[in-house]
């Protein structure tokens, strides 16, 4: 049941786009069009499920028995470049439908902050649980892929419309990006992820 | 280098505080100051490439905490880039964008490991997004651009250039926040009886700032490159 809850908290109430800030230079710059939009999430969705566990491995099992805490955000950034690199082997060799699908945005992943962030908020400023972090990795990668694609469509509607000069390109998503934001705080409340940590 | 870069700080001051004549013209015309002038402005990380959005929303709802996320950012910009243009010549081409990452880990860590030692209020403040500095585009893009291909003191110029720049925008946004969402600045109540703007604190209040922010500057001055990237 709290599993549910997370995954649902980490999609609606917790949006790791909305509500966090994070991944927002992808989310500006390739959601444009709604194919790459759709092929940018599911990358997301994919890297943020496998990364977060992964750090948390590391963190409970490496980091904090030697006692090299400090040396965290070095084994983070390096673990989530590796992850990136063995998917996009593997999935190159195994899965090339996908590879050729998800190609050009899986390295762009390694900077993307959604990663990084969503490893940060879930191991070190609410110290989830295991399975916990697991469920958030892949709550919050379907968050950002729902808030990625809601904004491709919109963005395809817009192509037509009447902007100011100025505004056009990332100034109006920005504009809407705050107006999806300000529909999302009509979630916030009903979970909380931060009563999960420990 | 230090006197340089002290110089550079001074005058940019001076500068700002006569806008009659554009800044660009007034200011020498050597190669380092060009990079400074355009870094600040013409290639303003925040408002023209719309990179770093992360820290630029998740830090600005107060002014002082935008300027102390910008101060974070220029030092681990600035130290970087100096150190990957000092060991560009050791670093392999092939392995060079994990080395990168790694120096600029190391110095972000420092930074980190310094906010919460000597500004715990501060550090508690800005939460993760100081950490997240690793994966600000714009530091590993000046790495890679400019600092791999540049001798030490002027990689340190144009990190500093981009520095400010970002620091600007991020203190502007905060004010703009901090003013109509507490009545405040930088902690100071100026209104009393303020009636809350409670969006301009929300998530939602920073989208819509940095998007009329990003519409304001494309109007005034269109030329120069807007961008969007990872």
């Amino acid at each position: 049941m709290d599993i549910f809850l997370i995954v649902l908290g980490a999609i609606l109430t917790n949006n790791i786009l909305l509500t966090t800030f994070l991944g927002i230079c992808p989310f500006i710059g390739v959601s444009g069009e709604y194919a790459s939009a759709s092929g940018m999430g599911m990358a997301v969705i994919f890297v943020l499920t496998m990364t977060l566990p992964a750090n948390w491995l590391i963190k409970h099992f490496v980091l904090d028995p030697v006692g090299v805490g400090y040396l965290s955000l070095i084994v983070y950034i390096v673990t989530i470049a590796f992850l990136v690199q063995i998917v996009e082997m593997f999935m190159k060799r195994f899965l090339p439908a996908l590879y050729n699908s998800l190609g050009i945005f899986l390295p762009l992943i390694t900077v993307n902050c959604a990663i990084l962030g969503g490893v940060l908020f879930a191991i070190a400023t609410w110290n989830l649980g295991f399975l916990e972090s697991v469920a958030y990795g892949f709550g919050g990668g379907v968050g950002w892929a729902l808030a990625i694609i809601l904004m491709a469509a919109i963005r395809e509607r817009l192509r037509f419309a009447p902007i100011p000069e100025g505004l056009k390109g990332p100034g109006i998503a920005l504009i809407i990006a705050g107006l999806m934001a300000m529909s999302f705080v009509g979630f916030s409340g009903m979970i909380n992820i931060r009563d999960f940590g420990g | 280098m230090a006197a340089e870069v002290k110089t550079a700080v001074l005058s940019t001051v001076q500068q700002a505080s006569a806008p009659a004549i554009p800044v660009a013209q007034r200011l020498p015309q050597t190669k380092g100051w060009k990079e400074l002038v355009r870094d600040i402005w013409d290639d303003n990380p925040t408002f023209r490439m719309i990179l770093a959005m992360c820290p630029t929303m998740g830090a600005t709802n107060m002014a002082i905490n935008g300027m102390a996320q910008g101060l974070a950012t220029l030092i681990a910009t600035v130290a970087s880039s100096v150190t990957v243009a000092a060991l560009r010549t050791i670093i392999p081409a092939e392995v060079r964008l994990p080395a990168y990452m790694i120096i600029i880990a190391f110095w972000v860590t420092i930074v980190d490991i310094f906010l919460r030692a000597y500004l715990p209020p501060l550090s508690a403040a800005l939460g993760p997004y100081v950490p997240l500095i690793i994966t600000n585009c714009f530091v590993l893009g000046r790495a890679e651009a400019f600092a791999s291909q540049n001798s030490p003191g002027l990689s340190a110029l144009d990190a500093l250039g981009v520095g400010l720049g970002f620091t600007m925008s991020l203190t502007l946004l905060g004010i703009v926040r901090e003013l109509l969402g507490f009545g405040s600045l930088f902690g100071i109540q100026l209104f009393s009886g303020w009636t809350p703007w409670v969006i301009m604190i929300i998530p939602a209040g920073a989208f819509l700032v940095v998007g009329l922010y990003v519409g304001i500057v494309k109007h005034f001055s269109p030329g120069g490159q807007i961008g969007g990237g990872a």
